[in-house]
This record gives structure tokens, C-alpha cells and sequence, in this order.
């Protein structure tokens, strides 16, 4: 412990990383609740698999690949909304393939770049002590971006997650705030994977909202919650991987997978206790 | 005769190639208190969804207050089956009732305290005004059933329209529903879908008996004889025929 706070006072690639972790949770926080609510899990672990074959892509071509990883995500999104609303029973074989396809169109992009791909693994499966301060000013920007727009929106998306249906019936727009939503999820899926990678993406994205979801009464309030969640689980995780020696998204990764065990087991046991009381 | 408010003509209605709905023509007049019943699967729902302009007929034409569905929604209260709506889902009493303001408030932010003060006027109009801050999934199926009447309500509609309002509810407080839309009814038109017939008669003062195609003349006021008739008599027709 001693050891981890003397180098986060000593060097700059630490420090960058506990500040990408804590700015990622919060749109992690935010978004992650909407995944988790209006159930699009799949729909979000689509988007981030694809978004391999644009950082492949941005890669070949000698682009930085994050910005692939954005312009697919975003593509990638609109797509999968768009079929998830107009043609909702072919939605997870549509999800499915493009999944894969982003997948193997990255990995071939990647295989033919000239040189040694070191690059691949840290895609798959992230390293957020490499991120820089170009980063770091990216996440806090693309936070903003995101409380802003959750603000302006906040009723509207509450409606369509809620009851989409009722919503159409209102006279709202519900492709184009659907579309927009999962625009905003595309967005914090990129900024994820320069956390914990594209493989591990879909974890830190819902298991937070999970976790909050056991103890919040509103919408709000999940987000608040779960944004503080992510900020325990990735700080907590860089300082366990630094001391032992571990790879930080995979450690971030089994410290958020078990505390939602935990707190659902202990939800589990309140509730059963709570209906024996009553009897 | 009073003014028609649904004029429903000749409809006919398929999913993919099934056909739902056959040649259906059905009026629903001004003050009315139509009861939709047929037995499951027979098109009730989809009948309402017409009606909404959620989904459009293959044939034949419908008209709402002389519009076209669509344009009409706004003088529509629409009660869907809370058994459809999540109920782990984060959401306080009041705001389920303030997403039947959302087509009337400000775009951006939040809503505003005239559309608060309406919402607070529709929990206590049916009644579960003192749950207003609590959790919805939190709530019994009958009060969860008042929760989407009062969002219903709030939109000031001229005409309410329920899928099957009671169903897994039981019978004590189906009964506090059913007097409930009664007094409703002094307002507002309201139609209701339901496939069980009992309870209904003594509510409703038009039934109209749906099984892929009207099987009973709904103009005809309602006695107990009229409903025995038309839902026992055709019901088993449409069983031979499935057989078949």
C-alpha cells in the first residue's frame, strides 16, 4: 500500500491512471445504469466487440486507433439500434455476427501491419497504465459530454427505458432518443476499453449499475451509486494489481464481478429474511 | 345517437400471415362503456392498438375523433398490463405518472410544476395519492393498475382505453377497479378489453365479443342474456374449427 502511494506521488503514469479510472466511472456510473435497466447488455457487448475492427483498421492505415474505435462504435450503434427497434426478432443474430465479424476484421488488419503487434493484447484486454494525458483529457471531456446530455434528456430517456410503447404514444421521437442513448453508450464503451480492453469491457459497464441497482430507489440515485462503485473497484483494483503484480483490468474485473455476488447473496438473505419476519 | 368518437370500418388485420382481425366494424360513441371480450388470442389487444395507431390496418379504415389514430393520441389515456412492466425497475410512483406529461412538457430538463401539480391531481383521483414517492415495483398488481390510470389521466384524455384492467388482481379489489372506472365514466369515454365475462356485465354498458371477426352486434344494450349468448354460442364454433 505504502509502495503504491509513493509511486503515485513519484510518477506520472500512475497518477494518470487512478485519474482515467476515476473519470471512466463516471460515465461508466451513468451509462451503465441505462445498460442494466433497459436491458441492452448484448446489444452494448456488440458494440464493443466490434469496435476492434476499427481500431484495426485506424491501426493499418497509421491512424491512432482509439479514434477507429469511436467512428465504428458510433456506426456500429446506430446500426445495431436502428434493427433492435424496426426488426426486434432478428436482433441478437444481427448482434451476434457483427460481433464477430468486428472481431476478425480487426485481427486481420492487425496480423497485416508490418512490425511486432504488441498493440493487440492491450486492445483485448486493456492496460491503463500506458494511457497519457492526451487521454485523460479525452475521458474528461467525453464526461461532460455525456452529464450534459444525460441532463438535457434525463425524462425522455427514463420514459423510453421505462415503457417504450407509452412513450411512442406521447408523441416522442423514441428511434432518435433510443439512437441517441446508445450513441452515448458507444461513446463509454471506448473509453472503457482504454481502462480494462475490449474483452473485459462489458463487466465494468454493467457490474457497478448491478451492484447499485440492489440499493437504489431511483434512476438518479443508481447512477450516483454506481458511479462510485466503479471509482472503489477501479482504484481498488490498480492499487491490488500494482502490489501483486497482476494485470490491472483483470483484477479490476474479479474485485467488481465479486462484489455484485456478494451484494446479491446479501440481498438474497435480507429479503428471505424480511418475508420470514413478516410471517 | 351521440357523436362517434372510434368509427372502425371493414377492418382486417394480419401479422406476418395470420390473419388477427376480419372485416371488423365497430362504432364507439361519445360516453360509452364498452366492454371488449373474447377469449385469449381472439384480437383484443390488437383491436386497441389499432385504435392507438401503434399498428395499421391491412384493410378498411380507422378514425379517432374524426382523425387519423396517430393525430388523436393526445385526447388518449392508454392503461397497458402492469404484468408487462419490469418491476425491479428504478422508479418512483411519481414519475411512472409524470411519462403521461412527457409529450406535453419542455423538451430538455426536467418537468415543470404545472405537470407535477396535474400528476398530483391524477394519484389522487384514483386513490393512491400517499404512495406517490413509493418504489413501483414495490407496489400490489391493483395499485400498480391505479398507477397506470392516473398516468392515463393526467393527459386529460376524452377517452380511456384498458387492457385487461383486472387481470391478475383479485376479486375484492377488481371490484374497487371496476367502481372506479364507473366514475370515471361520467368524464370520460372508456373501453375496456377483458377475456373474463362475470364481473364486466355489471359495469359495462356495451360489449362487443371479438374473435377474429365481431361476433356480436355491439349497439345492443347488455344483459346477461346478451353475453351468454354471443361468447358461449361462438366459442365453440371457433374450437371445432381449430380442430379441424
Amino acid at each position: 500500500m505504502f509502495e503504491f502511494i509513493h509511486v503515485l506521488q513519484n510518477q506520472t503514469f500512475m497518477q494518470n491512471a487512478v485519474i482515467v479510472g476515476l473519470l471512466a466511472s463516471v460515465a461508466c456510473g451513468i451509462m451503465g445504469t441505462y445498460v442494466v435497466v433497459r436491458r441492452v447488455v448484448f446489444i452494448s457487448g456488440g458494440i464493443s466487440h466490434t469496435v476492434l475492427g476499427g481500431m484495426g483498421a485506424a491501426y493499418y492505415y497509421g491512424f491512432n486507433p482509439i479514434h477507429g474505435a469511436f467512428v465504428v462504435a458510433i456506426m456500429a450503434a446506430l446500426l445495431i439500434g436502428f434493427v433492435s427497434l424496426r426488426y426486434h426478432q432478428h436482433e441478437d443474430t444481427l448482434i451476434g455476427a457483427l460481433w464477430a465479424v468486428g472481431m476478425a476484421v480487426g485481427i486481420l488488419f492487425i496480423y497485416k501491419t508490418p512490425g511486432y503487434n504488441v498493440d493487440l493484447m492491450s486492445y483485448l484486454f486493456g492496460n491503463i497504465l500506458m494511457v497519457g494525458r492526451e487521454s485523460v483529457k479525452l475521458v474528461a471531456c467525453l464526461d461532460l459530454l455525456i452529464i450534459s446530455i444525460v441532463l438535457l434528456f434525463y425524462k425522455r430517456f427514463l420514459a423510453v427505458c421505462f415503457d417504450e410503447e407509452y412513450t411512442r404514444l406521447q408523441g416522442i421521437g423514441v428511434m432518435s432518443t433510443y439512437l441517441l442513448l446508445l450513441c452515448l453508450i458507444a461513446i463509454t464503451v471506448v473509453m472503457l476499453i482504454q481502462v480494462v480492453g475490449i474483452v473485459l469491457v462489458i463487466a465494468l459497464l454493467t457490474l457497478p449499475a448491478a451492484t447499485a441497482r440492489y440499493f437504489a430507489p431511483s434512476l438518479g440515485s443508481m447512477m450516483i451509486l454506481a458511479s462510485i462503485f466503479g471509482a472503489v473497484f477501479t482504484t481498488s483494483g490498480l492499487i491490488v494489481s500494482y502490489e501483486q503484480n497482476l494485470p490491472s483490468g483483470a483484477t479490476i474485473i474479479v474485485i467488481a464481478g465479486t462484489a455484485y455476488i456478494v451484494a446479491t447473496v446479501l440481498k438474497g438473505l435480507v429479503s428471505r429474511f424480511r418475508s420470514y419476519d413478516k410471517k | 345517437m351521440n357523436k362517434a368518437v372510434v368509427e372502425i370500418r371493414n377492418v382486417d388485420f394480419a401479422y406476418d400471415d395470420i390473419l388477427v382481425l376480419k372485416d371488423i366494424t365497430l362504432t364507439i360513441e361519445e360516453g360509452n362503456f364498452l366492454g371488449i371480450v373474447g377469449p385469449n388470442g381472439s384480437g383484443k389487444t390488437t383491436l386497441l392498438k389499432l385504435i392507438l395507431g401503434l399498428i395499421h390496418p391491412l384493410r378498411g379504415s380507422v378514425r379517432v375523433f374524426g382523425q387519423a389514430p396517430e393525430l388523436a393520441r393526445h385526447s388518449i389515456g392508454y392503461v397497458p398490463q402492469h404484468a408487462e412492466i419490469d418491476p425491479g425497475f428504478p422508479i418512483s410512483v411519481m414519475d411512472v405518472v409524470l411519462i403521461g406529461r412527457l409529450g406535453k412538457a419542455p423538451l430538455f430538463g426536467g418537468y415543470r410544476k404545472i405537470d407535477r401539480e396535474m400528476a398530483e391531481e391524477a394519484l389522487k383521483e384514483v386513490e393512491i395519492y400517499e404512495f406517490r414517492s413509493q418504489h413501483f415495483g414495490t407496489l400490489s398488481g391493483g395499485q400498480k393498475q391505479r398507477v397506470l390510470m392516473a398516468r392515463a389521466l393526467v393527459g386529460k384524455p376524452e377517452m380511456l382505453l384498458l387492457d385487461e384492467p383486472t387481470a391478475s388482481i383479485d376479486g375484492r379489489v377488481e371490484q374497487d377497479i371496476y367502481e372506479l372506472l364507473k366514475r370515471l365514466n361520467e368524464k370520460v369515454t372508456i373501453v375496456l378489453v377483458s377475456h373474463d365475462l362475470g364481473f364486466i356485465s355489471t359495469y359495462v354498458n356495451r360489449v362487443a365479443c371479438v374473435n377474429r371477426s365481431l361476433v356480436c352486434n355491439p349497439t345492443e344494450h347488455v344483459t346477461a342474456d346478451v353475453i351468454e349468448a354471443c361468447y358461449s354460442g361462438p366459442v365453440h364454433m371457433i374450437k371445432h374449427k381449430c380442430e379441424l
